[in-house]
């Protein structure tokens, strides 16, 4: 009995310190964001690699899970007589939830996973030790340009996500199905306000600087992972720890954001 | 003020009463890992301009020790000090300060693979100095040439050997002329040759910067050519301190133990009497 109570105080303890690791971690990171010198190409080069190389896959995510919005919302906006309003849900659809969700979870699989590794295998190979001895603080060097780049580059790949869904709800609802394009782009001009655009940049602020933190923090503390955190083995256990706990992060966060601000 | 004293003594250092100023001291040091004590009241002294050597067996404590000493862990007891500050007491900002006077060669090298071989060079100088862009150039150069690597600017860590890499992050710690470099076991993966190599090196710097040397090795007894001073580590606990000589002929169980282990084939092979503390 004694055990049971030991081993439930061991979790607690475990994760708990997981918790205040991962809080001064966000705190040192964030304090070095606003705490000269600033320098400019290493959150270029961050955002080349997060955003840039990004498009193409959001590209393409865009445009499909709009074309399905528009071919889901024509035969049930149909249903009721009301296929005008496809532009109107589509768009909805797209800014408010789709877009910073889906766009987050490319990031997350594409850069945040490339994140984690390159941090952990930094941490592995005693390059972060490496710095700390050269007085060069890893925050500052290694986190800062990478927290820069996702608060930009994520509400921008969000906005690409948006706009391409439209299009795709368009070709689908409008080319394909006979959709008149005064009645898409006119539902979506009367529905959408300011509001939905707002709750949608905002979600992909925080979804950025979740998916950098999340990321970033389960490579650089990769040696003090319970199960043993070193060799490729730690690397990839890590790796796919943050991808999940980013996703999950981010569906939690879209609920309670949208709690919040509807 | 007090911080601004003791931050121009680390730079100027006044001449002590005699010439063996202490550099770092381990007073009682004890660490644990989890429930393993892995340090066992270490008490050393690393002399200013001298070579310390720590030896010892795998797994006995010797880069635990290197660790405290340079600040990446905390001592669950004792003291640590470091040109007579305690690296427990003082802020992240002080400890900065003190490991501007570090050179670190780190086991594997430790070179940013994201870098090539110059901006490996030149990374402490970018991020700790206001130097110009050619004033970066020459000092690399210059540190680049000492190592013989002329011609390897551009190459990444991952296209060059062992001991090209080892030879580039000994360019690297070298490059802000810190006053203490610390080795973490030099010569691991190295043949004779490259190993060999590595100590002239070591000698030919030491000799030009004038740096206090704290070398973690298991290479004995050929480091024992280069050092001043030798600590023996086992099980967490200093078992001996003392000149290479003192060390050879100690009746120390410890020491005898690892002497006769470490060395002793390698000389009844020779048929011939160590020549210790011989600069290579």
């Amino acid at each position: 009995m004694l055990k049971v109570f030991e081993k439930i105080g061991e979790e607690f303890l475990y994760y708990l310190e997981m918790f205040g690791r991962m809080g001064v971690f966000l705190f040192n990171s964030l304090v070095n964001v606003v705490k000269p010198p600033y320098k400019i190409s290493p959150i270029v080069e961050q955002i080349n690699f997060i955003g840039s190389r990004s498009i193409f896959v959001i590209f393409f995510t865009g445009a499909f899970t709009g074309m399905v919005l528009g071919l889901q919302g024509y035969y049930t906006l149909r249903k009721f007589g009301s296929e005008g309003l496809l532009g109107s849900a589509v768009a909805l659809s797209l800014i408010r939830e789709l877009g910073p969700v889906l766009a987050a979870i490319m990031v997350i699989g594409r850069a945040g996973s490339a994140m984690c590794a390159e941090v952990g295998i930094m941490r592995n190979t005693e390059q972060i030790d490496a710095l700390e001895c050269m007085a060069i603080d890893p925050y500052k060097y290694l986190m800062v340009p990478k927290f820069v780049a996702g608060v930009i580059s994520v509400p921008l790949l969000t906005c690409i996500f948006d706009v391409v869904g439209i299009l795709g709800g368009y070709l689908v609802g409008v080319a394909l199905l006979g959709v008149s394009e005064g009645a898409y782009f006119q539902s979506m001009y009367d529905s959408v306000v300011w509001q939905d655009v707002k709750m949608g940049l905002v979600k992909s602020v925080v979804f950025g600087l979740m998916i950098i933190w999340i990321s970033t923090a389960k490579g650089y503390y990769l040696h003090l992972e319970r199960s043993g955190g070193f060799g490729a083995f730690g690397v990839s256990k890590a790796t796919t720890n943050a991808v999940v706990m980013a996703s999950v992060a981010v569906l939690v966060w879209d609920y309670l954001l949208s709690a919040i601000m509807l | 003020m007090k911080g601004a004293r003791f931050m121009d003594e680390v730079e100027n250092p006044r001449p002590g009463p005699d010439s063996e100023r202490v550099a770092i001291q381990l007073i009682d040091v004890e660490k644990y890992f989890g429930k393993q004590k892995v340090l066992d009241r270490v008490n050393l002294s690393v002399l200013e301009g001298k070579t310390t050597l720590i030896v010892g067996g795998s797994g006995q404590g010797k880069s635990v020790i290197l660790k405290h000493m340079l600040g990446l862990l905390k001592a669950d007891r004792g003291q640590v000090l470091v040109f007579g500050r305690d690296l427990a007491k003082i802020r992240h900002k002080e400890l900065k300060k003190i490991r501007m006077n570090f050179g670190v060669l780190f086991q594997n090298g430790a070179l940013l693979d994201s870098l090539n071989v110059y901006d490996n060079v030149a990374l402490p100088l970018r991020e700790r100095t206001d130097f110009s862009e050619e004033k970066i150039r020459s000092n690399v150069e210059e540190k680049l040439g000492m190592m013989d690597l002329e011609g390897t600017e551009e190459k990444f860590p991952a296209q060059l050997s062992g001991g090209m890499q080892k030879r580039v992050a000994l360019a690297r710690a070298l490059v802000l002329n810190p006053k203490i470099v610390f080795f973490d076991e030099p010569t691991t993966g190295l043949d004779v040759g490259k190993s060999s190599e590595i100590y002239r090196l070591f000698h030919k710097t030491q000799a030009q910067l004038k740096y206090t040397a704290v070398i973690v090795s298991h290479d004995v007894p050929k480091i024992f050519k280069l050092a001043d001073y030798v600590a023996l580590i086992e099980g967490g606990a200093i078992q001996g301190f003392m000149t290479p000589e003192e060390f050879q002929l100690s009746d120390d169980p410890a020491i005898r133990g690892f002497v006769e282990t470490a060395m002793g084939p390698i000389y009844s092979s020779e048929k011939e009497e160590p020549q210790l503390h011989e600069k290579v």
